[in-house]
């Protein structure tokens, strides 16, 4: 174990780019297992919604079967279309799996426990999720296609509108909060009411339109007329086998899951305890690591995700863009007014 | 006021809530989901499985070439050809049962006046060659001998319904 730490930080002091390389793999790694068991838990859980009991063959209970869907995808045949542009058609899927793994890195995951501790940690990951759409855009350019293009408009033109959304609701956090940096922001939310004093309260609106519009981002159901199935076969997506599609496939659910960990961060607290000084319940899950209290939340926010997509039908195209523009951002707008006021007069339990 | 009352119910989001909740509930339903191979679901009296030709106590085939059946049969699957045979009777030299045709209505054992063409209750089979497609004779015979008291039983218990 010494040795272990030592070898750790002669790697800090002569090889900070293998020591960095490292970190990466300890976030990432983990994160393609939950991204993958993301899948088979929407499987069941839809599954279970609508009384069926999902994927149960491979393995125990079925725990196997996203390992089998990788290896089935992993050897199945990479079409490229004859009319499609080869190269930007190949970087397309990589585009959209890339800034979803880029934007962990600056997420704290535990009280100073993060990759890159920037101040401008919000900017960035508004920039990051932003550049997702990239890949949507060009894969349905690039595939020569009538149907990938639909889709790609279809999707650059709700992504661009909720991102609106979005960066007001961010806005909104960042002015409770006082600062960019992810961890400061999480720290605003620390006091002695427990889960009452994270943002989700006085934020209630913004909380609200951040995962819907996040929903929106990813082109998750409701919203998913990018894919749209029963409209236009797949979307942006339809020329898309093997490897490449599964690419696209992880991109969305990596972006799910920062979504899911961005909403329990801004406004769940983060690694903060529920019951962070309350008389009883308090002292009782000190010992409960700030990691899983995230992990928890991050949880309950990507099952929203599932249960949202098992409920709703698809959003027609102009009510997504009336939702969009006529609903949250006035609501969004309104509300920083009033967290503005709030803070300036410093009102009691959150902003004093 | 009608206005303002949508307004508020669907800023609220109450009609999403009330759909969430649903699905929500179902969540914790009981499954009824038959694990196939594992369980089977129960299959009636009257089921229309893999066809069979049913024998006399005696030892008799029932089948008096007829053709009610080939003349009845909607997807042309029955090709029957018949000629006396040495004691006199009329019985089939050939009696053959596409199952590529066969749309498994039942009409041949409905319009059979001697209960000799049935179907069984047996539905997981396969073929490795076309040729097995053709349930022949002497396959449906077999059939029949197989599974004589299931089919016994089946057809007395629907006896009622004709």
């Amino acid at each position: 174990m010494d040795l272990l730490m030592s070898l750790w930080e002669w790697l800090g002091e002569n090889l900070v780019v293998v020591q960095i390389l490292i970190k990466i793999v300890i976030i990432v790694a983990p994160l393609m297992l939950c991204v993958a068991y993301f899948t088979y838990a929407e499987r069941k859980i839809i599954g279970y919604m609508q009384v069926r009991i999902g994927p149960n063959r491979v393995g125990p209970k079925g725990w196997l079967q996203p390992i089998a869907d990788a290896v089935k995808l992993m050897f199945k045949e990479i079409i490229i279309p004859s009319g499609a542009n080869k190269t930007l058609f190949l970087i397309a899927p990589v585009l959209t799996l890339g800034p979803a793994l880029a934007a962990w890195a600056v997420f704290p995951f535990g009280d100073g426990l993060v990759l890159s501790n920037i101040n401008a940690g919000l900017l960035y990951l508004i920039a990051l999720t932003s550049v997702g759409v990239y890949g949507v855009i060009i894969s349905g350019w690039a595939s020569n296609s009538k149907y990938a293009f639909l889709g790609a408009m279809r999707s650059a033109a709700q992504i661009v509108s909720y991102e609106i959304a979005m960066g007001f609701a961010l806005v909104g956090v960042l002015v409770a909060a006082g600062s960019l940096n992810l961890g400061e922001i999480v720290r605003a939310q620390e006091g002695e009411g427990g889960l009452f004093n994270w943002f989700w309260l006085p934020l209630f609106p913004l909380f609200l339109i951040y995962f819907v519009s996040g929903v929106a981002e990813t082109n998750r159901a409701p919203f998913d007329v990018a894919e749209g199935e029963s409209e236009i076969v797949a979307g942006f997506h339809v020329e898309y086998s093997g490897m490449p599609f599964a690419v696209f496939f992880l991109g969305e659910y990596a972006n799910m899951i920062l979504i899911s960990a961005l909403t329990s961060l801004l406004f769940l607290g983060g690694w903060l305890s529920p019951f962070n000084g309350w008389p009883l319940l308090g002292p009782m899950f000190d010992w409960v690591p700030g990691i899983v209290w995230l992990f928890i939340k991050t949880a309950f926010v990507g099952f929203f995700f599932l249960w949202l997509r098992a409920t709703f039908p698809r959003y027609r195209y102009d009510q997504i863009m009336r939702l969009g523009w006529k609903v949250f951002i006035p609501i969004t707008i309104v509300w920083i007014m009033v967290v503005g006021l709030a803070v300036v007069f410093e009102m009691p339990w959150w902003f004093d | 006021m009608n206005v303002l009352r949508d307004y508020i119910k669907s800023l609220f989001l109450l009609e999403l809530m009330r759909g969430l909740a649903l699905t929500g509930r179902y969540l914790f339903k009981k499954k009824f989901t038959v694990q196939y191979p594992e369980e089977k679901a129960p299959i009636s009296p009257r089921f229309r499985g893999l066809h069979a030709q049913r024998r006399y106590a005696s030892g008799e085939e029932r089948c008096i070439a007829c053709k009610l059946c080939e003349a009845t049969c909607p997807a042309l699957a029955i090709t029957i050809e018949a000629e006396p045979r040495a004691d006199g009777s009329r019985r089939t030299t050939r009696y053959d049962i596409d199952l590529f045709k066969c749309i498994f209505c039942g009409y041949c054992q409905e319009s059979c006046p001697v209960d000799a063409i049935v179907e069984t209750r047996l539905y997981e089979y396969h073929f490795e060659n076309r040729e097995d497609a053709i349930m022949t004779k002497e396959k449906l015979l077999a059939m029949g001998d197989k599974f004589e008291q299931q089919l016994a039983a089946d057809i007395a218990a629907q006896s009622q319904y004709r």
